[in-house]
């Protein structure tokens, strides 16, 4: 460990080792070890920090904000042959760059590996989260370009379609730009700001909750209030008198909704405020917030008003809670018909564990979404309709980045990936503007054979030694690699 | 208290892992149980105080090197004085340009001293020194980018090649570079010579004056760098095809006379996607464009 540090001027000397770095603040030493940090001397260890990382599935950041750290994986590699970086003969119908067999399962695999240059492409994003968006058919801007548009929306979720040859290659050049960038960057599992004409302002990252105007969303609610008295009416049943589930837009009360109807659930008289919609069913109990259910309240007894002497009784058993089972209270009535918190039994707890066990955390995600046709098809094989054919049937599977992918029914090789799913900077971009995404083919040698396949281009991988051109291969010499 | 160097095993129980400073090392060696225990053995040994034996010329280490005189003591200093000699008399650089190749070829040198191998490399963080027992040989994958972890090129380097060392430049690395290159990988006889050689065309692979190019003194970002005031790379926007195309030639050019001159066995530049392989062993076709990737046209691109 190293002792004090010298200080002079703004730099520190580093004396872990006889190297003796002068550091400056916010740099690392020779050894991208030791860091000035504010005028002290930390300990960084990128290689051992990036390992635990990438083995825990995170997301890799740079640990110097000049982003100049270079990144580099100190892990072992992936077994998959897949076609990050592999390059691409586009726009000519050479065969693809590397066609590498290697024998799986005692069968002679071929796996086709191409880097498709995709002008054809987009993302779909899906934001869970309830909040007001934008209408839909809106524009969806980056950086003031037009990009996309919002989509028509999902149970609990809002979609935007971005991308496509229109925005990629139609409008201005800077269009064109901006829209490769924001493709690239949201394929590449990293975050974009995307502004929504007549909406809001959402930060958007694959794999991470939603930023609605500068709020980061926590969880998908359960349902409505409404749902959420249809889903645990009969977990209710006989364990408290009334219900009522604080929402935003629509509050639920047991009592009167037809779920509790079917139940036989008896009258409370109990006194909503806000606008009934239909029985047990009320909009605009309170103002929007942050407060319960999405509310600005903090006391749920303020949606309240005073019980109808007439059905209530004293003891009267009441369960307050919110949408996603963040906020809950248990209340008994008192003699003059008041509700009085009490604490919760074990039972009705356990309902709004359940409910917050049925909420799933709120996320974006991404799929890609690209066309692979023409030429792309060409380098695999030199009757490219065959390609598709074989797709078709299911003898040839396409991966990306050794990623599962589904394939579109219909014409055309048209794919969708969960970019998440993908290696990180899998995806890059050429200055058309067209995206660069890899994808792979695998069949059956005899397969490849017989629909075309460039067979005098085939490499088993068990042979390489005597080939006098680059080789893919699913192994480093080594981690550590330098770029 | 006594700064000791890291030497441990790494989790398969297979290669060694060296660290020391800002060495570090990754070390594999084959050629039976006791054979490579013992080059183990050997490396390690070798290993420990290496780092200060270099220290101890670190600012004489630090300046342009002489192209006929070497002021040198140390086995290692000697090396790398004489890998960046050859360049000297052209242009600045300094013995540090082969630090990490000459490292890496010092420890390979003590284990193949001390048992019989039938193959073992000495990775430097990239740099890399190899030995091949007669029909041996070994795949060297090369990274696309550094970011995008699983995928390779290889390159195959047989017994009878001459090359017996690699190592990578460019913009990306621990190294500052005063050139645009993503990555350089050169290949040569030794490690030392490939890793002054991958600076030297790194350099090259440059468009001077480009606005989108960012530049800043070494000395700005790292007090001590033995490249001083010189402006190094800091970030490079987005070029055009033919942009991209001229700064690799450029390099290319660079390599191709190294290549005449026996300086290098052979070499692969690229930047932002593009690729030029310069050599005929092992990496494609001698001293023109490789045919394994077409220009970025700037025409719309129909998939």
């Amino acid at each position: 460990m190293p002792t004090e540090p010298t200080a002079s001027d703004d730099k520190i000397r580093c004396d872990a080792c006889p190297v003796m770095c002068y550091i400056k603040p916010g740099a690392a030493g020779a050894c991208d070890r030791y860091a000035n940090h504010d005028g002290r001397l930390v300990r960084v260890d990128p290689h051992i920090v990036l390992e635990r990382t990438v083995s825990h599935g995170g997301r890799l950041v740079p640990f110097q904000a000049t982003g100049d750290w270079d990144g580099k994986i100190v892990h072992e590699p992936s077994i998959f042959v897949t076609a990050i970086g592999a390059g691409t003969t586009y726009p000519d119908y050479k065969p693809a760059p590397f066609i590498v067999s290697s024998e799986i399962d005692g069968v002679d695999m071929v796996t086709v590996v191409t880097e498709g240059i995709f002008s054809y492409c987009g993302v779909k994003v899906k934001i869970d989260t309830d909040r007001y968006l934008g209408p839909e058919t809106a524009t969806v801007r980056a950086e003031g370009e037009a990009i996309g548009h919002v989509t028509t929306s999902e149970y609990g979720s809002q979609m935007l379609s971005l991308g496509g040859v229109h925005h990629l290659t139609g409008g201005s050049k800077k269009e064109g730009r901006v829209t490769c960038d924001a493709l690239v960057d949201l394929s590449n599992c990293k975050p974009v700001e995307l502004t929504i004409d007549g909406g809001a302002t959402v930060v958007v990252q694959a794999g991470y909750p939603p930023i609605v105007n500068g709020i980061a969303e926590e969880r998908m609610r359960v349902g409505c209030g409404s749902a959420t008295i249809g889903m645990f009416a009969k977990q209710w049943h006989g364990k408290v008198d009334e219900v009522v589930v604080v929402d935003d837009h629509i509050t639920g009360v047991l009592s009167e909704h037809q779920a509790g109807k079917l139940l036989d659930i008896a009258d409370t008289g109990i006194k909503m405020k806000g606008r009934r919609s239909t029985p047990g069913r009320y909009f605009q109990v309170a103002e929007p917030g942050t407060g319960w259910g999405g509310t600005r309240i903090s006391d749920p007894l303020s949606v309240l008003g005073p019980f109808d002497a007439k059905k209530a009784r004293p003891g009267m058993t009441m369960l307050m809670v919110s949408t996603t089972g963040e906020h809950a209270a248990y209340y008994e009535l008192d003699e003059a018909l008041r509700p009085v918190e009490k604490q919760m039994p074990a039972d009705l707890k356990l309902s709004v564990e359940r409910i917050q066990e049925n909420c799933e955390p709120a996320l974006c995600t991404v799929l890609f979404m690209g066309g692979a046709g023409g030429s792309l098809r060409a380098g695999v094989t030199d009757n490219p309709v065959r390609l598709t054919r074989s797709v078709k049937e299911a003898l040839t599977r396409v991966t990306s980045g050794g990623a599962p992918v589904y394939v579109w029914p219909g014409g055309g090789i048209t794919f969708m990936v969960d970019v998440t799913r993908l290696p990180a900077g899998a995806f890059g971009y050429v200055p058309t503007p067209a995206l660069v995404a890899p994808i792979e083919f695998t069949l059956r040698l005899s397969d490849y054979a017989a629909l075309g396949g460039h067979m005098d281009h085939v490499r088993p991988l068990a042979s390489l030694k005597d080939n006098e051109t680059l080789q893919i291969h699913s192994q480093p010499l080594a981690p550590g690699q330098r770029a | 208290m006594k700064r000791a160097p890291q030497i441990a095993y790494l989790a398969d129980g297979r290669r060694l892992h060296l660290q020391d400073g800002p060495i570090d090392l990754i070390v594999e060696a084959r050629g039976g149980e006791a054979n490579v225990r013992a080059a183990y053995d050997a490396a390690a040994r070798r290993f420990d105080g290496l780092l200060d034996e270099l220290c101890k010329e670190l600012p004489l280490l630090r300046q342009a090197a002489d192209p006929a005189h070497c002021p040198l003591q140390g086995n290692i200093a000697r090396r790398m004085h004489q890998a960046v000699a050859p360049f000297a008399a052209d242009c600045f650089i300094t013995p540090m340009a082969a630090v990490a190749g000459a490292v890496a070829e010092e420890i390979l040198g003590a284990m193949v001293k001390s048992a019989r191998l039938d193959r073992a490399y000495v990775n430097n963080g990239g740099d890399i020194a190899l030995h091949l027992a007669t029909g041996e040989h070994f795949t060297v994958g090369l990274a696309e980018r550094p970011d995008a972890p699983g995928l390779m090129r290889t390159m195959v380097i047989g017994s009878d090649d001459p090359t017996r060392g690699v190592a990578t430049s460019g913009r990306h690395g621990r190294s500052f570079s005063l050139g645009i290159a993503d990555a350089v990988t050169v290949l040569a006889r030794t490690a030392s010579q490939a890793d002054a050689a991958a600076t030297i065309i790194a350099n090259a692979v440059d468009l001077p004056g480009h606005p989108a190019i960012v530049r800043c003194p070494a000395h700005d970002l790292q007090p001590d760098s033995d490249l001083g005031a010189r402006l190094v790379t800091r970030d490079v926007g987005r070029l055009s095809g033919s942009e991209i195309e001229d700064a690799l030639e450029a390099g290319a050019d660079h390599a191709r006379k190294l290549l005449a001159a026996g300086l290098i066995e052979g070499a692969v530049l690229r930047l932002q996607g593009e690729m030029i392989v310069v050599g005929t062993k092992g990496i494609g076709l001698q001293g023109s464009r490789a045919p394994l990737h077409g220009t970025a046209a700037e025409s719309p691109l129909h998939v």
